[in-house]
């Protein structure tokens, strides 16, 4: 029974990596004058948490898959 | 990479995808939710407040009921109909120092059978001159499993989560998301009252029911691609894919397509399809050939092979858009979800009459209704 993604403990290292050396600067190319549109509330990915953590308590419980929904919550409603 | 010091790292962790450099707004929200579908429905409240404090924290706490009446299609089957009510607690707190943002927190979920406790870690920081987000994520939880009308039955679980997630800024007008997530369970992972059913010449109908038996390990993993984009009018578009496969041997797709529209007047709409497909798990059988056929068997239809899809229609109107005392604004929003399932090889028992393993196959609707109005002061 093979893992879809056997690389992911090598992704996470490579994550925590990121995070030692993220001291480094790059000059952004979406400038912060720029940013409007994203700092638009329609633009949030979890725009209402109290509604996606049910939401995904919803179909955590109805299917087979589980995580990687992006929002915060062991996917048991909490949050 | 020595996985030891992967957990030290991973340890320092908990996901939250969000700009780290910037608190969580102070917002209430009070939510009741319902869902109705295969004979079972479930309804309660959501309460959520999150408040900042000393500029550098930020403090939530969460109360969550669920009051479930079933008669799902195992129970009518296998069972009598039942309600119960489970009540679940969390707090949180986060600590924003420069572009670093750390969580931790802490659920307890409550009922008359189960009860669960859960601890999280996490860790985000913008970098790349704050187009990136990169959090790292891990939580702990003790379940423990009972069994109503026996006093002797109790079973722990073990669950650890370990999380990724990046935000990335790539245009002024479109965001992308990355998750991954792998999880292990350890210990009791079957429901306590689920049955598999097998053939026995020996009963009217044909088959007998035995209690099924799982494996008492779980591993999985899943990955996500998130993109919302900005058209070039107010509003927005929203794609989702989620990739998932276990050691059980499910594996499953998920794609979701979005569009969020505001018009004048404190509106705004949304619209929403999901679609989902699973695999089933290699001991998931809707029919087993004898008593005690193997090991492992199981006859739940979440592990079974299924498709099902989502449609989703949402309104949120402002309230307050210029503030009502210490309030900044509210909002009042309802979201409807007409779900579809169709199971592949789970039949539906409610049908008698038939040689065992031809009934037809099972298949339901399901309407799930979130009315919830949110402060933000």
């Amino acid at each position: 029974m093979a893992m879809r993604f056997p690389a992911i403990p090598r992704l996470l290292a490579l994550a925590a990596a990121a995070f030692v050396v993220a001291g480094c600067s790059v000059e952004p190319w979406v400038k912060p004058y720029e940013r409007d549109h994203l700092a638009d509330p329609i633009m949030s990915f979890d725009r209402d948490p109290v509604s996606s953590a049910y939401t995904g308590h919803v179909y955590e419980a109805r299917e087979g898959a589980r995580g990687a929904t992006g929002a915060a919550g062991g996917g048991c409603g909490c949050n | 990479m020595n996985r030891s010091l992967l957990i030290v790292l991973l340890a320092l962790a908990a996901v939250r995808v969000a700009h780290a450099g910037v608190l969580p707004e102070d917002r209430a929200d009070v939510l009741l939710h319902s869902y109705d579908g295969g004979g079972v429905t479930i309804q309660g409240p959501s309460l959520l407040v999150r408040k900042q404090f000393a500029q550098k924290f930020s403090v939530s706490a969460n109360h969550y009921v669920d009051r479930v009446q079933s008669a799902s299609i195992d129970v009518v089957t296998t069972a009598s109909p039942y309600e119960e009510e489970r009540t679940q607690q969390s707090v949180g707190l986060d600590y924003l120092h420069d572009r670093w943002m750390m969580n931790v927190g802490f659920t307890n979920s409550e009922e008359n059978d189960y009860a669960a406790e859960t601890f999280s870690f996490g860790i985000s920081q913008d970098i790349f001159g704050d187009l990136t987000t990169v959090s790292l994520g891990y939580s702990l939880g003790d379940d423990t499993v009972r069994r109503r009308g026996d006093a002797s039955f109790e079973e722990q679980t073990e669950r650890q989560h370990y999380r990724l997630g990046v935000s990335q800024i790539l245009t002024k007008n479109l965001m992308l998301g990355l998750s991954f997530e792998t999880i292990t369970d350890e210990g009791f992972l079957n429901n306590p009252y689920r049955q598999v059913r097998y053939l026995d010449p020996t009963t009217p109908q044909g088959y007998s029911y035995e209690r099924e038996e799982y494996p008492r390990t779980r591993s999985s993993d899943a990955g996500s691609v998130r993109m919302r984009y900005y058209m070039p009018y107010r509003a927005a578009l929203h794609a989702e894919y989620r990739q998932y496969g276990d050691t059980w041997d499910i594996s499953a797709d998920t794609f979701e397509i979005g569009y969020t529209h505001p018009i004048e007047l404190g509106w705004t709409f949304e619209g929403r399809f999901r679609t989902y497909s699973q695999t089933s798990a290699d001991f998931y059988r809707d029919l087993f050939p004898r008593s005690q056929f193997q090991n492992f068997m199981a006859r739940d239809k979440e592990l079974s092979t299924f498709t099902s899809q989502t449609i989703r229609l949402a309104a949120s109107y402002d309230i307050m858009r210029g503030g009502w005392k210490f309030l900044e604004r509210g909002t009042l929003n309802v979201t409807f979800d007409h779900m579809m399932f169709d199971y592949e090889d789970f039949r539906d028992l409610r049908v008698t009459g038939v040689p065992p393993g031809t009934e037809p196959f099972y298949s339901f609707d399901a309407n799930v209704v979130q009315f919830f109005v949110s402060f933000w002061f």
